[in-house]
């Protein structure tokens, strides 16, 4: 009955302040430095609590761990705390390259992923759109997961609104196009290599393939100056790596969740990827890198406090095993 | 009938591919092609199965009342719901404004995003529980995780902030990704190659048999 | 379609679904139980739907039925459409094994071309690409190069013995698999901080769709 009733509190609550927002009753939450440095210890001082805790033997349960997560995640995006991103060389490899990629390339942008993956990778779309768009790179967006040219629409919505691409006048047909989705995985992408017409008849609307000027005379891979893969896992990188840049020459940089990234070092060290982008860390350094901080600049300090709270955790964790374990030794002398 | 016939299209198929790419011209490559094409529709169709089978398995349960069979009505009802939608709208079902898309950024998107989204309470939560550097090898895993994690978000930078540039630690988690993680990812990747390359053998062969279940 | 109360209710559905599956992390409960039915149910929908479209309809069919004067119809199409529908006779349990045939090619083709294709693409060039000059080729490498070539030549290398089981982890082979253990463990951690990475991001993507889409605490 208690938990029913709280549900409906925090219900009721979230309407009126939904309602109240709406009416322009209430604005944002915003906390100011000294505000957020206050939680900020708080939040310290209350780990240190827990960790006196467990070395006495009382572990938290596990919904007080949920409970800290949730609070490192949240509490950041009312901070209005700034910090500075350092570049990795894999993310400034892949912007010096891009740099190189002259106007009126075409570039093919790969959307391999679904929502979940979204919040780190479609920050980094939407960068890179808007950086095509701004070098004026004509662009061929199609995915290899049925989700893909959604999320990419999606990006493109956003980005085609801001007011310097929209003043750029982009044409759909002439400077972007979104191909759609085409299954079979790798061999979309080895078919692609003798005809993309055969994998992508018409686009994401049902337009003859020959209809759309950016596309009518791009054969295959050799009719492409750069490509760029967002990707969450398979169909994604690697099978890129392995069946359009080894065996076509594909030159291409690529933008992945954190989880795939590390499995991807290998081929930018050997140079079969031009640069990467890991996770929302990477998005932020994009977004540094080009000048234009959004979402990924903006989520960093969420990620910060999240990984300190995992981290603290390990420790108080640690520190309570050895200390139980000098016990037992002292015990057992 | 039943095992050659499969073992036949398996070997002839495989062998084309391999010869494809070492000799990209025809006959090799048009056939190569033509199976590329095939595959594609294929993988579609093999899509359609999981779906039918998961309608049927959630109709056969909702029909015998078998344990929570309410859920199973749900998930028929919302299965209709987005197919006979996305079929009645058709083609350009997923442009923005269409009643697929809505279901898509509304439905489809929070539910399967925070479905992933709450993996992250239980990594920290396994993390405090099980995380421990019990010996040297466990040492080593945890020490690299804390240089990663902390070194690879701004934070780390804040508190090395007092140590010369390129010694604080993004540069140290950089070096750790760049040399050792891709040492290991390598000997990783080698290893699963040379796996994936006798298990194509095999199966290409038809000593591996296991894909075409028992009779 | 999109009135201003569509975009109330679109918020509010959405706010709904991501509580009810955020409620698992208090326990198993109706609200997460419908939201997981609901996003099954969906997902099987949708996927039905794109493939149909982007597939079965865009490929197969107008592949065959161009429906357009200048294009020819691709026969060769209705092969994979004979093997698709051979596919779909797993429903059927008693003509079930025929869709052993279309498992055969798929498991064919991708055999054939991941053979190749790893081995040249993760074997050889991994290879190659690990046995750098020392200095460089040019002879002009930094020491933190140097250093780092070094590192990945011999981690991959021992690494690549510890994976070697068929000689026992003895004598001088024993003490590289050791080292190789250092390099994976390593290797290990760095991908568990990337998977804390990940799923952070995740989780700050839904908490700043609640607190700013739908609620509009924040900016």
């Amino acid at each position: 009955m208690f938990r029913l009733l709280l549900i409906i509190l925090v219900v009721a609550l979230c309407a009126i302040w939904y309602v109240g927002r709406h009416a322009g009753w209430f604005g944002s939450v915003s906390f100011s430095p000294a505000v957020s440095l206050l939680v900020s210890i708080m939040l310290g001082l209350s780990i240190v609590w827990i960790l006196i805790l467990t070395i006495r033997g009382k572990f938290a349960e596990r919904r007080v761990v949920f409970l800290y997560v949730g609070i490192a995640v949240a509490m950041p995006l009312f901070m209005s705390l700034t910090q500075k991103v350092a570049i990795s060389s894999e993310a400034q490899m892949l912007y010096d390259y891009l740099q190189k990629v002259p106007p009126g390339s075409k570039v093919l942008v790969t959307f391999d992923y679904d929502p979940p993956s979204a919040a780190e990778l479609q920050p980094m779309a939407e960068s890179f759109l808007r950086y095509g768009f701004a070098h004026d790179f004509k662009m061929i967006i199609f995915g290899l997961w049925p989700q893909g040219p959604q999320q990419a629409n999606l990006a493109l919505t956003k980005i085609l609104d801001e007011p310097d691409i929209r003043a750029k006048l982009p044409v759909y047909g002439v400077d972007y196009v979104n191909l759609g989705f085409q299954s079979g995985n790798e061999f979309v992408i080895q078919r692609l290599g003798s005809d993309f017409k055969s994998m992508f008849p018409a686009d994401y609307q049902g337009t003859p393939y020959d209809s759309l000027p950016l596309v009518r005379n791009v054969r295959n891979y050799a009719n492409v100056d750069y490509s760029f893969n967002l990707s969450a896992g398979y169909p994604g990188t690697k099978e890129w790596v392995l069946f359009a840049v080894d065996r076509y020459g594909l030159k291409m940089g690529a933008g992945n969740t954190a989880v795939q990234t590390t499995g991807m070092y290998p081929y930018v060290r050997s140079g079969q990827l031009l640069g990467i982008l890991g996770g929302m860390n990477g998005a932020a350094e994009f977004e540094q890198l080009t000048g234009t901080l959004a979402k990924g600049t903006k989520f960093m300090l969420s990620q910060s406090f999240s990984h300190l709270v995992v981290v603290a955790f390990i420790v108080i964790g640690n520190v309570a095993y050895f200390m139980h374990e000098r016990r037992k030794g002292k015990r057992s002398l | 009938m039943r095992r050659e016939v499969p073992l036949i299209i398996t070997a002839i198929v495989g062998v084309v591919m391999v010869v494809q790419y070492f000799i990209p011209h025809v006959p090799f490559s048009k056939v190569s092609n033509w199976q590329s094409d095939w595959f594609s529709i294929v993988a579609a169709c093999a899509i359609w199965l999981g779906a039918l089978n998961l309608f049927k398995t959630s109709l056969q349960k909702i029909f015998s009342r078998r344990g929570e069979w309410g859920y199973a009505v749900i998930i028929v009802v919302c299965f209709l719901i987005v197919a006979v939608v996305g079929f009645a709208e058709g083609r350009d079902f997923r442009n923005p404004g269409t009643w697929s898309d809505w279901i898509y950024n509304y439905v489809y998107s929070p539910l399967s995003s925070t479905m992933y989204a709450i993996l992250a309470f239980f990594v920290a939560s396994a993390s405090y529980r099980a995380f421990r550097a019990r010996n040297l090898d466990a040492t080593l895993l945890l020490v690299a995780a804390f240089l990663v994690m902390v070194g690879r978000v701004p934070v780390g930078d804040v508190a090395t902030g007092f140590l010369p540039e390129h010694w604080r630690l993004s540069d140290l988690a950089t070096w750790i990704m760049n040399f050792p993680n891709t040492a290991g990812q390598r000997a990783i990747m080698i290893g699963v190659a040379l796996g994936t390359v006798s298990a194509s053998l095999r199966i290409i062969l038809g000593i591996e048999r296991s894909h075409l279940g028992g009779d | 379609m999109n009135t201003g109360i569509m975009d109330h209710l679109a918020l509010w559905t959405a706010a709904f679904l991501t509580l009810g599956i955020i409620s698992f992390l208090y326990r198993d409960n109706v609200w997460y139980k419908i939201c997981e039915a609901v996003f099954v149910g969906a997902s099987a929908g949708y996927w039905f739907v794109t493939y149909f479209w982007d597939n079965i309809y865009g490929k197969f069919w107008v592949g065959v039925f161009p429906g357009d004067p200048s294009r020819s119809p691709d026969y060769a199409l209705l092969v994979g459409g004979a093997l698709g529908l051979l596919m779909l006779m797993r429903l059927i349990p008693k003509i079930g094994w025929l869709s052993r045939w279309p498992l055969a090619f798929i498991v064919g083709a991708t055999a054939g071309l991941n053979l190749i294709g790893y081995f040249a693409s993760n074997v050889m060039v991994q290879v190659a690409d690990t046995v750098r000059p020392l200095l460089g080729a040019d002879g002009g490498a930094s020491l933190y190069d140097v250093i780092g070539n070094v590192v990945v030549a011999v981690g991959t290398f021992t690494a690549l013995i510890y994976f070697f089981f068929s000689k026992e982890h003895k004598g001088a082979f024993g003490g590289a698999a050791k080292v190789g253990i250092f390099v994976l463990m390593v290797t290990f951690g760095a991908s568990f901080g990337y998977t804390v990475m990940s799923r952070m991001s995740l989780l700050i993507g839904r908490i700043d769709f609640l607190l700013g889409d739908w609620l509009g605490l924040i900016k």
